[in-house]
C-alpha cells in the first residue's frame, strides 16, 4: 500500500495507520483479541483482581467489611496472629500428612490402572471410560453420596449393611475419632474421583513410548517387572512430575469433599480440618474477618508454590 | 479490479462473535440482583409502581407449607410489593456474605437476631421504635438476646424451644421413671439401650455441638454471664462437660443417625427411647408415636438448673437497603402488629410460641398435653441461646473444645481454658 506524494512521482512507503498497527499483520492481533480477550477479561476480573484485593485486606482489621479505612490498618499482625494460630498451623500439618499420603496412593492406583488398561486388547475404550467417568462427578455429589448413602452411619447405609450381612455391628464412621474412620470416607471418595483423571494422563504417557523399546528389551531378556522398571517408568518422567506437582497443589486445595462429609450443623470439627475450611469459617463463614482470612490465604498460597517449587527443582535435579 | 465478494460468515468469525456476545452477556450479568421485584411488576402484591419493592429472605424451613404462608403474608401486605426468597443450605454463612454486597436483601431473618459484628459494623438498623408498647408483652428474655447498648437489632419472630423428648412407654418397660436429675438420666440413658436401640440421642456427634450450653447451665454456669463475663471460668463446667464424655464412652448414645438433633427421626425410627430435640418436631413426634410422649427439661447437677433452651429467629432489617422505612413498617405490620399471622405461622406448620406473650397464651395448640407442659417448662426453666457477645468466634473456639473432650477425651478444664482466653479477647474487641 503507498501514497503519491505531491509533486513527485516517486512513491515511498509511509508507516501503517496505530490502528493497522494495532491489528497487525492479517489482523492477527485482533483476532487473538476477540478469542482470548473474554476470558482474560474474566481471568482478571474473577481471579488477578480478588488475589490482589486479598492481599490488601490481608494488612487490615477489616471484619464484616471489604473497604477497610486506613485506621483500620494494621500491617503484619495479621500474619502473625495467623502463624500463632494453633488451629490454622494444625490444619497445615494436618494436610501434609494428607499430601504425604494421598499423592503416592493416588499416583500408584493411576498408573497400575493405566498400565493395565493399555494392555487391554479388547474394549479398552470401555474400560477406560469407567475409570475417567468418576471424574465427571461433582466432588459435591459424589461427597454427599459417600456420607449420606455409602457411610451412613446407621443400619441403612451400604457399608454398615454389608457389615451386618457378616454379623458385625454398625459403624459410626463419621462420628467416632478413635480409630479414624472418617479418614476411610475421604479418602475412598477422592480416589474414586480422581484416579480416572490422572490415569488418563499416564495412558497418554504410555502412548507416546515407541514400542520397539519393549521388543528390543524382549531379545535382551527384560520382559515385565523389568521392563516396566528400565524401560517405562524413566520414560514416563515428564508426565510423572506433572502428575505430582498436579496432587500434591490438588491435595493442599482440597475443600468440597472435606466440608460437605464433615461439616454438621454445629460447624466442623477441629480434626482433618483442612486450611481452606479453617480459612472459610474464619473470613467467609459467620466470623467475616477478612483481614486474618486474606492473610491465612497468602501464607496457604507460599506454602503451596514453595513444596511445588522444591519438589520441582528436586525432579530436575533427578533428570540431570 | 474485481468486485469484491460478499462476506462470509465462516465458522472463525461465527465463534468469535459468539465469544465477545458471551463477554458481554457475562458483564452484563454482573449488575445487581437484589431479589426485589421489578418496579411495577405484579409480583407479591397489587402492583403498580407506586409501592417500594422489598426484597426478604428466610432460611429453607423443614415443615411443610411454610414457604407458601410467608409469601402469603408478604402477598397480603399492601404498602410494598415483598419478594420472598426461601434459601436452601448454608442460609447463616450466604447471609453474611451477601451483606457486603448491593444484592442483600431488605429483610431477613437470622438465628437469635444479627451477630455483634453486624451490629457495631452497622449492617442491621436499630429497630427500638417498631415495639412501641408492645415491648412489654414481648417475652423479655428473647428481646434481651437482641438487645445492645440499649437498642434493639431485631424483631423475634417467635420463640423456638430445645428440650428432652421421652417415650415413657420404654421408660416403664425398664421400670424408670422420668429422668429429673443428671444422674438419673445416665441411668436412665444406660438401662434403655438395648440391642440397636440407644437410650440418648444427642446428636450424631455426642452432643458435642449440641449440648455445650445445657450441661453449663446444668451445673448451674453458663456461657456468658448477664453482664457479658466469661462463664464457664469455674471448676464445676469442667465436671459438667465430662459427664457428656462418659455418655459417649458407655456407648448409651447415638451416633450416626440418619438426620440430625434437629430432626425428629431418632425417636419415630425408634433408634432412641429418648432424644434433646425442638419442639418443633412435636407435631411430628406425635404423628408417629400418638401419646407416648413427655417432654422434660435437661436435667440439673447437683447445686445446678434444669433447663429448656430458648431461641428465637429474628427479623433483622438491612441498613443499606433500598427503603429502610418500608422495611420497617412491613416488619412492624408482620412480626409486631398482625396477631394472626404470627399465631398461624407459630403453630399451623411445625410447632413454636409465639413471641408476644398475649399471643402465645391465646394459641390452641398450646393449650394442652405435651406442648402445654413444654410452655409452662419455658416459662420456669428456660434459658436463652448464647449471649449477644457471644461472638461467632468464641462459638467456634467452643465447639472445637467440645469436639475435643466430648470424642477425643481431651481434659475439659485446659481446653475450657483455651477458649477463655479466645472468648476474653473478642470481649475485649466489643469493650474497646
Amino acid at each position: 500500500m503507498s501514497a503519491a506524494p505531491a509533486g513527485g512521482g516517486v512513491l515511498t512507503p509511509t508507516s501503517p495507520s496505530l490502528g493497522r498497527r494495532l491489528a497487525g499483520r492479517a489482523n492477527t492481533n485482533l483476532w487473538f483479541w476477540v478469542f482470548v480477550g473474554p476470558f482474560f477479561a474474566g481471568l482478571v476480573v474473577f481471579i488477578y483482581i480478588p488475589i490482589a484485593w486479598s492481599i490488601y485486606l490481608s494488612f487490615f482489621d477489616a471484619r464484616n467489611t471489604v473497604s477497610p479505612t486506613p485506621d483500620q490498618f494494621v500491617g503484619l499482625r495479621n500474619y502473625a496472629d495467623m502463624l500463632g494460630d494453633p488451629n490454622f498451623v494444625q490444619s497445615l500439618w494436618t494436610f501434609v500428612v494428607f499430601a504425604v499420603f494421598i499423592v503416592p496412593v493416588t499416583f500408584m492406583l493411576s498408573l497400575a490402572t493405566a498400565v493395565l488398561v493399555s494392555r487391554v486388547q479388547v474394549a479398552q475404550a470401555f474400560f477406560r471410560s469407567v475409570f475417567f467417568l468418576p471424574t465427571a462427578c461433582s466432588y459435591v455429589v459424589a461427597a454427599l453420596i459417600w456420607k449420606m448413602s455409602i457411610f451412613s452411619g446407621v443400619r441403612f447405609g451400604l457399608a454398615n449393611t454389608v457389615l451386618d450381612v457378616f454379623g458385625a455391628d454398625p459403624i459410626p464412621w463419621l462420628s467416632v475419632t478413635s480409630p479414624p474412620w472418617y479418614w476411610l470416607v475421604i479418602v475412598s471418595a477422592r480416589l474414586w474421583l480422581q484416579v480416572g483423571f490422572y490415569m488418563i494422563l499416564f495412558i497418554a504417557g504410555l502412548q507416546r513410548i515407541n514400542p520397539n523399546l519393549y521388543e528390543a528389551a524382549a531379545i535382551d531378556g527384560a520382559i515385565g517387572w523389568k521392563a516396566f522398571r528400565y524401560i517405562t517408568l524413566p520414560l514416563l518422567r515428564p508426565t510423572s512430575v506433572a502428575v505430582v506437582l498436579l496432587l500434591l497443589i490438588n491435595a493442599f486445595q482440597a475443600f468440597d469433599e472435606f466440608f460437605n462429609i464433615m461439616s454438621t450443623f454445629a460447624g466442623y470439627p477441629p480434626y482433618a480440618r483442612p486450611p481452606l475450611v479453617y480459612l472459610f469459617y474464619v473470613a467467609l463463614g459467620r466470623g467475616q474477618d477478612f483481614g486474618h482470612g486474606g492473610a491465612g490465604a497468602v501464607i496457604l498460597t507460599l506454602t503451596i508454590a514453595i513444596i511445588a517449587l522444591v519438589l520441582g527443582r528436586f525432579f530436575r535435579t533427578e533428570e540431570r | 479490479m474485481s468486485a469484491r465478494p460478499a462476506p462470509e460468515i465462516t465458522r472463525r468469525r461465527l465463534l468469535a462473535w459468539s465469544g465477545a456476545l458471551a463477554a458481554a452477556g457475562a458483564l452484563a450479568a454482573c449488575g445487581n440482583n437484589t431479589g426485589r421485584p421489578e418496579t411495577g411488576s405484579a409480583s407479591g402484591g397489587a402492583g403498580g409502581g407506586a409501592k417500594p419493592s422489598l426484597s426478604q429472605w428466610y432460611h429453607q424451613y423443614g415443615e411443610v407449607g411454610t414457604q407458601q404462608a410467608v409469601e402469603r403474608y408478604a402477598a397480603d401486605y399492601p404498602d410494598a410489593d415483598i419478594k420472598v426468597t426461601w434459601k436452601p443450605g448454608d442460609y447463616d454463612n450466604t447471609v453474611v456474605a451477601t451483606l457486603q454486597t448491593d444484592g442483600a436483601p431488605d429483610i431477613f431473618e437470622y438465628g437469635n437476631g444479627p451477630t455483634i459484628d453486624m451490629i457495631t459494623s452497622g449492617q442491621v438498623s436499630d429497630v427500638t421504635d417498631l415495639f412501641g408498647d408492645a415491648k412489654s408483652d414481648f417475652n423479655e428474655a428473647l428481646l434481651k438476646r437482641v438487645t445492645y447498648q440499649d437498642k434493639i437489632w431485631a424483631v423475634p419472630q417467635v420463640m423456638d424451644m430445645q428440650l428432652l423428648i421421652y417415650r415413657p412407654s420404654l421408660l416403664e418397660a425398664a421400670g424408670m421413671k422420668p429422668p429429673k436429675s443428671m444422674d438419673e438420666l445416665m441411668v436412665a440413658a444406660a438401662a434403655l439401650t438395648t440391642g440397636k436401640v440407644k437410650g440418648l440421642f444427642l446428636g450424631n456427634d455426642g452432643g458435642a455441638g449440641l449440648m455445650g450450653g445445657p450441661m453449663l447451665r446444668s451445673a448451674g454456669l453458663d456461657l456468658l454471664t448477664d453482664d457479658g463475663k466469661v462463664g464457664f471460668d469455674d471448676p464445676k463446667a469442667a465436671q459438667a462437660l465430662s459427664l457428656l464424655r462418659k455418655m459417649y464412652t458407655d456407648k448409651v448414645v447415638l451416633l450416626g443417625a440418619p438426620n440430625d438433633w434437629f430432626a425428629p427421626d431418632a425417636l419415630t425410627q425408634g433408634l432412641a427411647a429418648m432424644q434433646f430435640t425442638g419442639l418443633w418436631n412435636l407435631p411430628a413426634i406425635t404423628a408417629a408415636l400418638g401419646n407416648d410422649i413427655g417432654v422434660l427439661p435437661w436435667p440439673a447437677m447437683p447445686g445446678g438448673n434444669p433447663n429448656v433452651t430458648l431461641g428465637a429467629y429474628g427479623a433483622c432489617i438491612n441498613s443499606k437497603g433500598a427503603d429502610v422505612e418500608a422495611a420497617k413498617a412491613f416488619v412492624k405490620s408482620l412480626w409486631i402488629e398482625n396477631t394472626e399471622s404470627q399465631t398461624d405461622w407459630a403453630t399451623s406448620y411445625g410447632l413454636h410460641i409465639p413471641a408476644r406473650t398475649s399471643v402465645a397464651e391465646k394459641a390452641d395448640k398450646l393449650a394442652s398435653g405435651p406442648a402445654a407442659e413444654a410452655v409452662r417448662l419455658s416459662k420456669e426453666n428456660g434459658y436463652v441461646q448464647n449471649h449477644i457477645l457471644w461472638s461467632p468466634k468464641s462459638q467456634s473456639s467452643f465447639n472445637d473444645a467440645m469436639s475435643r473432650i466430648v470424642k477425643n477425651g481431651a481434659d475439659p478444664k485446659a481446653e475450657l481454658d483455651t477458649v477463655k482466653g479466645v472468648v476474653e479477647a473478642e470481649l475485649k474487641r466489643f469493650s474497646s
